[in-house]
């Protein structure tokens, strides 16, 4: 089997220009490891930095030091036109508030999903539709949908590309507890299909019920432990 | 593909304001179009529709008003000249064609031209092209109230062959002014898309012997139309010298092309006014397709930040932005040359029935070049500063949870 880690995060720090000068510390992760097929859940309240993270194993932010390395490949020492392409080959991304695109099918955004990488196939992009149950709504429009579908729709678009890891960036905020449950265990079985690691951020116990491995990102990141300690 | 997708749904998502885009840049183009050709290719139409002749030779007065009334059948004449100064022009050895002609009669407003009858004798109008009669009709005889009527005229009066007419005093019509002399048409001119279209033409002395003409002037010409042998430039030199310089009595209107760019010039003041309109309608066209694709562009943040999170570069941005201001652009230029094909088609039209002359809205102008290149660059470069926008877009921003 292969060890090479889905996802590892090594010495990593990001700050923020603070607005009376300086710069903020808002994370220092010394160590995160995420096996092939791991699924975690990563639990934080509002502001603590979760979207943050997700967007530095994204590749959509760059560290101020530190390693970010997905499926072996470290993502730091890559261009930004580099992280764009991996981005777009080997990570799924499902953010909160579905970001679908309102112009387009629901089987054009799945087909996004997969544009930026091994380009447009619509028969993929139909498999991941048909993988989430919405087959028959493919040529629908996302405010044609409930927001249930919708969601499901960015799952399916996250899953296009056969990632090798999964981010979820509070997936079901904009859910009812039954439709997040769906949901979440539609992305645990996707998951485990693809045999991709999972991490989903989220704050709701709901989601956080359903996983066996839950991290504190409040324990993770040592710029907050600092901050509790003084 | 995926690019041309979301071009597409782009300027379907802003229907309105892209349609407002397109129909600026349309009318932008239209009409610097039509201004630049209708300037240029008006006064080509004109200097072409000097029927072949070199001057024109009169009574004293403005050189611009023998033209327009020996040639364009518009104005009064300015006077006669006798059968003397046309047997005399005639016989010079530098003129090898010199035809008089008599106006001053009219059937309903459409002008009466006493004409030889060498009009119709090979005299061309244009290189390879003379002046013929319509099968089934004939040239008039000399002595007769016979009248060859030209197509336009044909068809504003709707005469046909032997079609019988009362010609009535004077240029302009009026009833009560009808001579009791009966014409009949022989022949229709086949068209020329010259101002001989737009005149009945009949024997000199049918117009000079009409009632009430006096008789002491029946043998009295309205203007002599010249057509010099090769060599013309020098013959116009000597002509010009006798007449207009050394003589007092008549004059020779020559060159006929340098008549009328001067009566162009007299407008050219108008024709900067459009200029600037059109440079202006174009500016705003520009500043509209930069308001279309900027709030687009606007309204479409997170989008953009979408499909950065799915891996876009940020090229693939600068590309959709500018994609869209182009295809407005291109759009915009093809509406323009059917606006342009409507408002030439009118002129034409207008120029064609008033004055008989034929423009060529389609014959090779730079405008048609430059035109739409402009406004297409003008359209691509209204996309720049969103395009930057899209450029420097934070993801992270972009895809902050909406409130």
């Amino acid at each position: 089997m292969d060890s090479t880690p889905a996802l590892l995060l090594h010495d990593l720090v990001k700050s923020y220009p603070a607005p009376s000068g300086g710069r903020t510390e808002v994370l220092r992760i010394p160590h995160l490891e995420l096996a092939a097929g791991q699924q975690v859940a990563l639990r934080g309240a509002s502001g603590l930095g979760k979207t943050t993270l997700m967007h530095l194993i994204a590749g959509i932010l760059v560290p101020d030091a530190g390693l970010v390395a997905v499926g072996g490949t470290p993502l730091t020492g890559l261009s930004e036109a580099r992280r764009d392409r991996f981005r777009a080959e080997r990570l799924g991304y499902v953010f909160q508030t579905f970001n679908l695109l309102q112009g387009l099918t629901a089987l054009e955004n799945v087909a996004l999903g997969l544009a930026f990488g091994r380009g447009v196939q619509p028969r993929a992009a139909m498999a991941a539709l048909e993988r989430v149950g919405l087959a028959g709504h493919a040529g629908h429009l996302p405010r044609q949908l409930s927001t249930g579908q919708q969601q499901r729709v960015a799952v399916a678009r996250a899953l296009a590309n056969r990632p090798c890891l999964i981010l979820a960036d509070e997936p079901t905020g904009n859910l009812d507890a039954a439709r997040g449950r769906k949901v979440i265990q539609l992305l645990q079985r996707s998951a485990a299909e693809l045999g991709a690691a999972l991490l989903v951020a989220s704050h709701d116990r709901d989601v956080l019920d359903c996983f066996e491995q839950v991290l504190d990102l409040a324990e993770l990141n040592h710029v907050q432990a600092r901050e509790e300690e003084a | 593909m995926m690019l041309w997708l979301l071009i597409r749904r782009g300027l379907r998502q802003h229907l309105v304001s892209t349609a407002v885009a397109v129909l600026l840049v349309a009318l932008g183009l239209g009409l610097v179009i039509s201004v630049w050709v209708v300037r240029a290719e008006a006064e080509q139409s004109f200097t072409r529709s000097a029927s072949g002749f070199d001057a024109v030779l009169g009574a004293r007065g403005s050189k611009l008003q023998l033209v327009l009334n020996g040639l364009f059948h518009q104005e009064a004449s300015p006077g006669n000249i006798t059968a003397e100064d046309y047997q005399q022009v005639k016989s010079l050895p530098v003129v090898d064609r010199a035809i008089p002609i008599v106006v001053g009669d009219n059937v309903r407003g459409v002008r009466l031209v006493g004409v030889s009858d060498d009009f119709f004798q090979g005299l061309e109008y244009a290189p390879d092209h003379v002046y013929t009669v319509e099968p089934g009709g004939r040239t008039f005889q000399v002595g007769q109230k016979e009248a060859v009527v030209g197509s336009l005229a044909a068809h504003q009066l709707g005469w046909s062959i032997g079609t019988q007419f009362h010609p009535f005093h004077g240029l302009d019509y009026n009833p009560s002014a009808q001579h009791s002399e009966v014409f009949t048409v022989v022949g229709l001119l086949a068209p020329t898309n010259t101002p001989a279209d737009r005149v009945i033409w009949v024997p000199l002395e049918g117009v000079q012997r009409l009632g009430g003409h006096d008789p002491a002037a029946f043998t009295d010409l309205s203007a002599v139309l010249i057509k010099f042998k090769p060599g013309a430039q020098a013959a116009g030199f000597m002509l010009d010298t006798r007449y207009n310089r050394q003589g007092r009595r008549l004059t020779l209107a020559w060159p006929v092309a340098a008549i009328l760019g001067d009566l162009f010039a007299k407008f050219s003041w108008f024709e900067d006014a459009l200029q600037a309109l059109a440079y202006m309608v174009a500016v705003v066209a520009g500043a509209s397709v930069f308001s279309a694709v900027y709030s687009s562009m606007s309204a479409r943040k997170r989008d953009l930040a979408i499909l950065r999170a799915l891996g876009a570069h940020r090229g693939f941005l600068i590309a959709a932005v500018l994609g869209e201001s182009a295809c407005i652009g291109v759009l915009g230029c093809a509406l323009g040359f059917g606006l342009y094909a409507g408002i030439a088609s009118l002129v034409q039209e207008l120029l064609r029935t008033r004055i008989g002359v034929l423009l060529e809205p389609w014959a090779w102008n730079p405008v048609l070049v430059w035109g739409p290149a402009l406004m297409l660059g003008l359209s691509v470069a209204a996309g720049a500063i969103p395009a930057w926008r899209a450029y420097r877009l934070s993801v992270a921003d972009g895809l902050a949870p909406l409130s």
